[in-house]
C-alpha cells in the first residue's frame, strides 16, 4: 500500500501531477487488458485503475456499464482477475487500484477480499457506492492492507470533507461532475472552485484526484492549472480500445496516455 | 421499527450511495422528519387519499371464494379500487406533496408493471408538476397498457436498455438521473427499498392500509389470524405488516417462484437469496457466488426484482413474519379462481397473494379470519394471462 504514497511522493519531486488511468479488466477481453496496460505503462501512466465488473453499476456512464456487461459475458470472474493482476505485477511497479462495487467485497467477506486482492498485487480500492457511514468492517479489513480511496463530490460539505479525509488514504477521489462516469459537460466552474476548496480543506495531507468527464489533453492541463494532484481518465480510454484493434493497441494506447501525461509535466 | 436513525433495521438498510448523493438523501430526510408529523402537510395528504384517491378501501368478505376453499373467512383489503388501480397512489400522493414543499419542480420515478409510474403521473398531474419515469424496455412491451396511460397523464416515459430491462434497471437508471440532476431533482422511488430514508418513508406512507384493516376488523370481530401480501419490494407487503405486526396475527408475505424455486426462473428474493448491497441498501439478493445480481423471472412485472425492502429481510430473520411463494402456474389458477368466483380481476402481483391464501384458508378452521391485501387490479395484465393460456394450450 505505500506504492501509492511513494509514487505521489516521487511525482512531487520532479514538480510533476500524476495521470490515473482506468481500464475495465476483460474488455474486450483479457489480451486486450495486458496490452493496454503494456501501453499506459509505456505512455507514462502513474498509476493504474483496474475495474472489476460488476451487474449493476449506478455511478457509471454508458461506456463503462456497456464494459462491464462485456467482460461479465466473456467470463471475468474474481479469480481470474486476481490472475491477471498477478502477470501485470510481474512486468510493473506501477501502483494498481481496484474499483468495483461494494457487493462484489462484501459477497465474498471484506477481509478476505481485500486480503487476496493485496495478495495479487493491488494498493487500494475505489468503491463508488461505498458512503462513509457504511465503512466501518471495510475500513478495519484494510486498515494496513490496502488504500481505501473514498469519492467527494461538489456539493459535498466542509465538515463531510474533513470527515471523509480521516477515512482517505492514497488520495481523495474528487468527482469533477454531478453525473456519471464518462459523460462530457464541459469544464464547469463550481468544478474549478471545488478544486480550490477542497485543497483548502485538506491543507496537503492527502493529494486530491479529479476524474469523470475527464478525457482530452485540454481537460488534463485545465484541472491541474487549478490544483489538482491527480487526473483520472477511463471512459476515453474504453472508447479508444473499443476501436482500435489488437495488434495496434498497446501503440495506440502508449501514444494517447503520452499525449495525457505531457500535461501533467510542469513546464 | 419506529423510525431507525441510523436506516439500519438489524443489519438491513442503510445508505451504500454515491456520494454525489449525500446530500439530497439528507435534505430528504430532514423534510420527511419535519413535515411527517406535521398537522397541515397530514391533513393535506388526508384530503387527497379521500376525497382523489378514494380512501378507505372496503373489506371485502369473498364469501365465493372462501366456501369455495372451505375453510377459514376471507377477507380481502381492496386496494385494487383505488385511484389508478392500485396501491402505489398511497405513496405517489405522499411523496409528490412532499417533493412539492420542498420545492422541487422535476420528480422521476420509476416502474416496474407501470403501476408505480401510473400512480406517479396521477400525483404529479393533480399537484401540477412534471414526471419522467423510466421502465425496463421489457416490461414497455409486456405493460404496454400502462405506457400509453403515463404518456397521456403528462409522464415522460424513459425505457430502459441496459441489463435485463426490467425494473432493476430502471432503478439504477432513474438512480443516474438523479445523480446528474440532483439539485432539480426528486426521486419518488415507488417500493419500500432503496437507501435510507426511502424504505421507512414509503412504509410509513403505505401504513395506511394496515391501519384501516385493524379498524375494520375491529368492526367485524376481532384482529385477524392471518394476514397474506404479495412481496417484489415489499411497499404493499409492509404497509399492511407494519400496523400488524405487535397483535398475535400470523403473517404472511408471498413472493413469486416463477417457474418453480428450484429454476432460474423466479424472483424469490427472501426465500432463496443471501445478503448483499444494492440499491443503497443491504438486504436480501438474488446474486450468483461472486455477488453479481442474476436475472429474475415473473409472470407478474411488479414481481420482477432481485431485491427486497430491508424491513422484510429483518422480520424474515427474526421470525416475526414467514414468507413464502407461489409459481406462475398456481398465480394463473389464483387468477382465474378469484375472477370467476368473485367477479374480481386482481393484478398478476396480486394474485400471488391470493394464491397463498387459498392455500392456507383450506387447512384453517371456519372460525378463523384470513385478510389478504389485493394490492391492484389486473386489467393491465389481461393480455399476459390470455398469452399464458394460449401457450399452455389452456384456451
Amino acid at each position: 500500500m505505500a506504492r501509492i504514497k511513494e509514487k505521489f511522493a516521487e511525482l512531487s519531486a520532479k514538480k510533476e501531477k500524476a495521470l490515473i488511468a482506468y481500464i475495465m479488466v476483460g474488455y474486450p477481453n483479457e489480451n486486450a487488458t495486458i496490452s493496454a496496460v503494456r501501453g499506459l505503462i509505456k505512455g507514462g501512466a502513474d498509476i493504474i485503475e483496474l475495474g472489476f465488473p460488476f451487474s449493476d453499476p449506478l455511478a457509471d456512464g454508458p461506456i463503462i456499464q456497456n464494459a462491464s456487461t462485456v467482460s461479465l459475458d466473456n467470463g471475468t470472474k474474481i479469480s481470474r482477475f486476481f490472475n491477471i493482476v498477478k502477470k501485470i505485477r510481474k512486468e510493473t511497479d506501477i501502483p494498481l487500484i481496484l474499483m468495483t462495487y461494494t457487493n462484489i467485497l462484501y459477497h465474498k467477506g471484506y477481509s478476505k477480499f481485500i486480503a487476496e486482492a493485496k495478495n495479487a498485487g493491488i494498493d487500494g480500492f475505489i468503491l463508488p457506492d461505498m458512503s462513509i457511514e457504511e465503512s466501518k468492517e471495510y475500513l478495519a479489513s484494510a486498515k494496513n492492507m490496502a488504500d481505501t480511496i473514498f469519492l467527494i463530490s461538489p456539493n459535498t460539505t466542509k465538515s463531510r470533507i474533513e470527515r471523509i479525509t480521516k477515512s482517505s488514504s492514497g488520495f481523495l477521489y474528487l468527482v469533477a461532475v454531478y453525473g456519471t462516469t464518462g459523460v462530457k459537460m464541459g469544464i464547469q466552474n463550481y468544478t474549478l472552485n471545488a478544486i480550490k476548496e477542497v485543497k483548502k480543506i485538506t491543507k496537503g495531507k492527502i493529494p486530491v484526484g479529479i476524474g469523470f468527464g475527464v478525457s482530452t489533453p485540454e481537460d488534463v492541463k485545465k484541472y491541474i492549472k487549478a490544483g489538482a494532484d491527480a487526473v483520472i481518465v477511463g471512459s476515453a480510454f474504453l472508447k479508444l480500445i473499443e476501436k482500435t484493434p489488437q495488434n495496434k493497441l498497446e501503440s495506440s494506447i502508449a501514444a494517447f496516455t503520452k499525449s495525457l501525461k505531457r500535461q501533467t509535466v510542469q513546464t | 421499527m419506529k423510525y431507525p436513525k441510523d436506516g439500519r433495521f438489524g443489519e438491513f438498510g442503510g445508505k451504500y450511495i454515491p456520494e454525489t448523493l449525500v446530500p439530497a438523501i439528507e435534505e430528504l430526510e430532514e423534510n420527511y422528519l419535519k413535515f411527517k408529523d406535521n398537522k397541515d402537510f397530514k391533513r393535506e395528504l388526508d384530503y387527497y387519499l379521500k376525497q382523489y384517491a378514494g380512501r378507505p378501501t372496503p373489506l371485502y368478505y369473498a364469501k365465493n371464494l372462501s366456501e369455495k376453499c372451505g375453510g377459514a373467512k376471507i377477507y380481502l383489503k381492496r386496494e385494487d379500487l383505488l385511484h389508478g388501480g392500485a396501491h402505489k397512489i398511497n405513496n405517489t400522493l405522499g411523496q409528490a406533496l412532499l417533493a412539492k414543499k420542498m420545492n422541487k419542480k422535476r420528480i422521476i420515478a420509476e416502474t416496474g408493471a407501470g403501476q408505480h409510474g401510473v400512480a406517479t403521473a396521477m400525483a404529479c398531474a393533480v399537484l401540477g408538476m412534471k414526471s419522467e419515469v423510466y421502465m425496463g424496455y421489457k416490461d414497455t412491451i409486456r405493460q404496454k397498457l400502462n405506457v400509453y396511460r403515463m404518456n397521456m397523464l403528462g409522464a415522460k416515459v424513459h425505457p430502459v436498455k441496459s441489463g435485463s430491462q426490467t425494473l432493476k434497471d430502471a432503478i439504477n437508471e432513474a438512480i443516474r438521473d438523479w445523480i446528474t440532476n440532483v439539485e432539480s431533482t426528486y426521486y419518488l422511488l415507488g417500493s419500500a427499498v432503496g437507501p435510507h430514508p426511502y424504505p421507512v418513508m414509503v412504509r410509513d406512507f403505505q401504513s395506511v392500509i394496515g391501519e384501516e384493516i385493524k379498524v375494520q376488523m375491529k368492526k367485524i370481530s376481532k384482529t385477524p389470524d392471518i394476514v397474506i401480501a404479495c412481496v417484489g419490494g415489499g411497499s404493499n407487503a409492509i404497509g399492511t405488516f407494519y400496523p400488524l405486526v405487535d397483535t398475535n396475527a400470523e403473517i404472511i408475505g408471498v413472493e413469486a417462484a416463477g417457474k418453480g424455486l428450484k429454476s432460474k426462473y423466479h424472483s424469490a428474493t427472501l426465500s432463496a437469496g443471501s445478503k448483499g448491497v444494492l440499491h443503497g441498501m443491504m438486504t436480501y439478493l438474488l446474486q450468483d457466488d461472486e455477488g453479481q445480481i442474476t436475472e429474475t423471472h415473473s409472470i407478474s412485472a411488479g414481481l420482477d426484482y432481485p431485491g427486497v425492502g430491508p424491513e422484510h429481510s429483518y422480520l424474515k430473520d427474526t421470525k416475526r413474519v414467514k414468507y413464502h411463494s407461489a409459481t406462475d402456474a398456481e398465480v394463473i389458477d389464483a387468477f382465474l379462481m378469484l375472477t370467476r368466483t368473485e367477479g374480481i380481476i386482481p393484478a398478476l402481483e396480486s394474485a400471488h397473494a391470493i394464491a397463498e391464501a387459498m392455500k392456507v384458508a383450506k387447512k384453517s378452521k371456519k372460525s378463523e379470519s384470513i385478510v389478504v391485501t389485493l394490492s391492484g387490479r389486473g386489467d393491465k395484465d389481461v393480455e399476459e394471462v390470455q398469452r399464458y393460456l394460449s401457450k399452455h394450450g389452456k384456451n
